[in-house]
């Protein structure tokens, strides 16, 4: 057994089986501490990966896998930088998470992100990293980042497009409205629907299965049918650079950290 | 097909059961943020808990702003 416990996720390897679980207060926003960690996860993946199989992203939040990106965070730290270096702070945070989230997306190991709760923005971006999908009945899943006069930074429209037809890409991202997890698995989303809170047990029995095939041949399956998107992801780190210069993207943070709106994700 | 009554009824027993207040205590015209003491998250599964059960998709921005249990029901109606 191998093990890790950081402040903001955990992770632990048993004969084949990589379980990473997130476990940060409230809903594991997703911020520098978070960030530095999967850093570290990923940077194990060279001497894990001949001998893992499978890797389950879970929460440990009832109330979720994850709200997204840390827009407190986010807001105040940019709010202490001239523009210019916020912009830069910025670029460098989103290159940081797409190293992070392209490492899992190409890992030859098999990943399944075990959905529960919440499941928005960065979070969401996540968990499509993943190759599988297990959502319990009470998922949601959406792309509120247009409240923001953003778009999603984390890599979410190339790899949900690469995934899925582009109408409910749109449908996501146009209308920032949340769907549940019925909806997910209706368009191929969500590979399998779990009861509520059995997601992690679901994802572990997957893992059951998937580690029955022959290693060699389950990467090279993975690899032929899952590129990553480099093209898209590099023009969404612009776009959303671009994007975050507008003043109106710091008033919307404002808005966001102060709100005490039953659903401060909508505008 | 249900009337708006029904499905009034039927979304007060559900806040009642999954939020722990007694049967009964719950009424149309109440305030559920504040009868229930909900917040975001809650929110949110309370949406999926009324999607699940009336099998139907309520987008979250028509029920923005929404906040008593009559309205509620009524955007749930026009949905069935």
């Amino acid at each position: 057994m191998k093990s890790f416990t950081g402040k903001t996720l955990r992770w632990e390897w048993c004969d084949g089986l990589l379980e990473l679980t997130l476990d940060r207060e409230p809903a594991n926003e997703i911020g520098t501490a978070m960030l530095a960690e999967l850093e570290q996860f990923v940077a194990g993946f060279p001497a894990l990966i001949p001998e893992t199989a499978v890797c389950i992203i879970s929460s440990e939040r009832k109330h979720g896998f994850s709200a997204g990106a840390d827009l407190r965070e986010l807001y105040h730290t940019a709010a202490h930088f001239p523009e210019k270096e916020r912009l830069s702070g910025v670029r460098e945070f989103i290159e940081r998470i797409h190293a992070v989230f392209n490492a899992i997306d190409a890992a030859p190991f098999v990943t399944i992100a075990a959905v529960q709760g919440v499941c928005f923005g960065g979070g969401f971006e996540l968990a499509l990293t993943c190759d599988l999908i297990v959502a319990d009945k009470m998922a949601r899943f959406a792309f509120p980042e247009l409240r923001l006069g953003l778009i999603p930074g984390f890599g979410g429209i190339p790899r949900l497009k690469r995934d899925l037809g582009n109408a409910f890409v749109r449908d996501l991202l146009l209308t920032g409205r949340s769907v549940n997890a019925a909806r997910a698995q209706s368009v191929g989303l969500v590979a399998q629907l779990a009861a509520e809170g059995e997601a992690l047990r679901i994802a572990r029995a997957t893992a059951a299965q998937v580690m029955k095939f022959d290693s060699v041949t389950r990467a090279a399956a993975k690899k032929f049918i899952k590129p990553i998107p480099h093209e898209d992801l590099r023009r969404e780190i612009d776009l959303f650079c671009e994007l975050f210069a507008r003043p109106a993207v710091m008033a919307a943070l404002k808005k966001f950290v102060e709100s005490t709106d039953a659903m401060p994700y909508l505008p | 097909m249900r009337t708006l009554e029904q499905t009034t009824r039927e979304v007060l027993d559900l806040a009642s059961k999954h939020f722990n207040v007694p049967a009964g205590s719950l009424a149309p015209e109440d305030d559920f943020f504040k009868k229930l003491g909900i917040d975001s998250l809650q929110t949110l599964e309370m949406l999926s808990r009324l999607e699940n059960h009336f099998g139907i998709e309520l987008p979250d921005y028509e029920v923005q702003g929404v906040s008593d249990f009559r309205t509620l029901a009524s955007r749930i109606q026009s949905r069935l």
